[in-house]
């Protein structure tokens, strides 16, 4: 469905896209993982034929989104980072207007959204720009999907979005998915990643890796343990002193430990905490999870720079 | 409660309507000197509308608040010299350089230009940036200009910090980077009052509230929420809360 290769994208002296190339496959739930200013947005509006770029080659769908931008326009859904519905209009009003300029109907492909519009119906005639931050993310996506798009194009929906919302938001996604639509998503939350098909990891304009979230973790080839003692603080910056360490990270109430030699033990680990002295210290050897292998990856990035 | 001076925020029967609808439904709660204290809940859940009044922003309906030892309803303009304040969504001024930035905000705060040289000084030279004073922000990393946005913040040696989701959309290393620097403040003496949407988060703060519906829905330590609750991890504790 959407097809990149070496594609690049410079603002002035910056270069926001360094040879990107990646494949999103028909049907696909495909994740872009990244944090701010890694490249997201701007890969976003060049699928979406909103941004010229100056190198590479891309296709949506087999068109050229320079060439064929009209085509394009006509089968992706594109929700923006930023919300850009008309705040001044109501929930109904919007979806109105997004179906009269796809010259399509609500009711035509009412199927398709009805099951996030029911839980913003009671608020119809609300101006949007009245709504909560869920109602808001809700309508954006039933605007994205009226004219039944072929590809969602969706850009860090959940961003600033609680717990709970995140969890509903990713069922329907994968509901939509059912229905054949190709979804492509991206999110600074690394914990959404394990619930895509295929994710890519973007880092300062460099996709660092393009897996599915076991493939990714995979590339984790050094031993992982998590520990805990009782003063956090004390106990992660002792971490960070000892010279078998490659990185220790907090990850709630543990410390992520990553050691440098593939022959490093639990014991090893506890017994350095003891000599510093640490109470209570519990060391577990635990297999990746994509925000390991995510910071992995930078760390391996920077040291190669 | 109310007047034991190792409480910094004390709040009492707090209530905020907005016109029939209750924002805030008697809040009750207390946060420590030098204490990160955690501030959660669901979106609409009345967080922003809270942490507005206790910044001296916004009129409770009824209720006590003491911020800082201050009243709320006399004595907003020493709260607010005696609060800092960091949103991810704004913070710095990009077109000026960090030294500018630093100005800025102490001079709104009516330091005199020797000290907020001082303070600069002590500043940057804490997080390691001391030869980027001249730097134009824009030009900066975002992981710098968060730590940055955080030291603007407290450059009025304020007894609290509020922090509005300091680390939304930040990659996982300098995410982890800035709360050895909100550790690190709060080991000094200074309290830090915070919310995020990362649950992980959650755990490194000493004490935490959940807010659901305008109501304070648990307010305990990390380790006694998950114990008291059955739960193993924070994110457990959350759902379980925010989905009754």
């Amino acid at each position: 469905m959407i097809e990149v290769r070496n594609l690049v994208k410079r603002f002035a002296e910056v270069t926001a896209l360094n040879n990107v190339s990646l494949q999103v496959d028909d049907g696909e739930l495909f994740g872009l993982i990244g944090p701010d200013g890694a490249g997201k947005t701007t890969l976003f509006r060049v699928i979406s034929s909103l941004l010229l770029f100056d190198e590479g080659h891309v296709e949506v769908a087999g068109k050229n989104p320079v060439s064929d931008y009209a085509a394009i326009r006509q089968m992706i859904g594109y929700m923006p980072g930023k919300f850009s519905l008309y705040q001044d209009l109501s929930i109904l009003e919007n979806l109105r207007f997004f179906t009269a300029i796809f010259k399509t109907t609500l009711e035509e492909n009412y199927d398709l959204i009805k099951d996030i519009y029911v839980q913003i119906e009671p608020f119809k005639h609300r101006p949007a720009g009245k709504l909560s931050g869920g109602m808001k993310q809700k309508l954006a996506l039933c605007c994205a999907l009226v004219h039944k798009p072929r590809l969602l194009l969706l850009d860090e929906p959940t961003t600033g979005v609680d717990a709970v919302s995140r969890i509903e938001f990713w069922e329907i996604l994968k509901r939509l998915k059912q229905q054949g639509i190709t979804i492509m998503v991206s999110t600074p939350y690394m914990d959404e990643a394990s619930l895509c098909e295929r994710i890519a990891l973007i880092q300062q304009g460099q996709i660092m890796g393009v897996d599915s979230p076991e493939g990714i973790i995979k590339t984790f080839s050094k031993p992982l343990f998590a520990v805990k003692a009782d003063d956090f603080y004390s106990l992660i910056t002792d971490l960070r002193d000892w010279n078998e360490a490659l990185s220790a990270f907090s990850f709630g109430e543990y410390v992520h430990l990553t050691m440098r030699s593939e022959s490093s033990t639990a014991m090893q680990v506890e017994s350095y905490l003891f000599s510093r002295n640490h109470s209570s210290v519990s060391v577990k050897a635990i297999s990746a999870n994509v925000e390991d292998s995510f910071m992995y990856l930078m760390l391996k990035k920077e040291e190669s720079q | 409660m109310i007047h034991d001076t190792q409480y910094i925020i004390e709040v009492e029967n707090l209530v905020k309507k907005f016109g029939s609808f209750v924002a805030n439904d008697n809040l009750t709660f207390s946060v420590k000197k030098g204490e990160i204290f955690g501030f959660l809940g669901a979106n609409g859940a009345g967080k922003t509308t809270a942490m507005k009044i206790l910044c001296g922003l916004s009129h409770p309906t009824s209720g006590k608040v003491k911020v800082a030892g201050y009243d709320i309803y006399t004595q907003k303009e020493k709260i607010k010299q005696s609060i800092g304040y960091m949103s991810q969504k704004f913070s710095l001024y990009e077109e000026l350089t960090v030294y500018e930035n630093f100005r800025f905000y102490g001079g709104i705060y009516g330091m005199t230009r020797l000290d907020i040289q001082e303070q600069t000084t002590q500043l940057l030279s804490r997080l390691g940036l001391s030869q980027y004073r001249n730097r134009i922000i824009n030009t900066l990393p975002l992981g710098w200009k968060q730590k940055l946005a955080f030291s603007v913040a407290v450059i009025h040696r304020p007894a609290i910090v509020f922090l509005d989701e300091p680390t939304g959309g930040v990659d996982p290393i300098t995410r982890r980077q800035f709360w050895d620097l909100i550790y690190d403040n709060a080991s000094r003496g200074l309290t830090v009052f915070v919310t995020t949407h990362y649950m992980d988060e959650a755990e490194y703060c000493n004490r935490l509230s959940i807010m659901v519906d305008g109501k304070i829905k648990a307010l305990d330590t990390p380790q006694g929420m998950k114990s008291g609750m059955g739960c193993a991890t924070m994110q457990d504790v959350f759902v379980a809360l925010a989905r009754n």
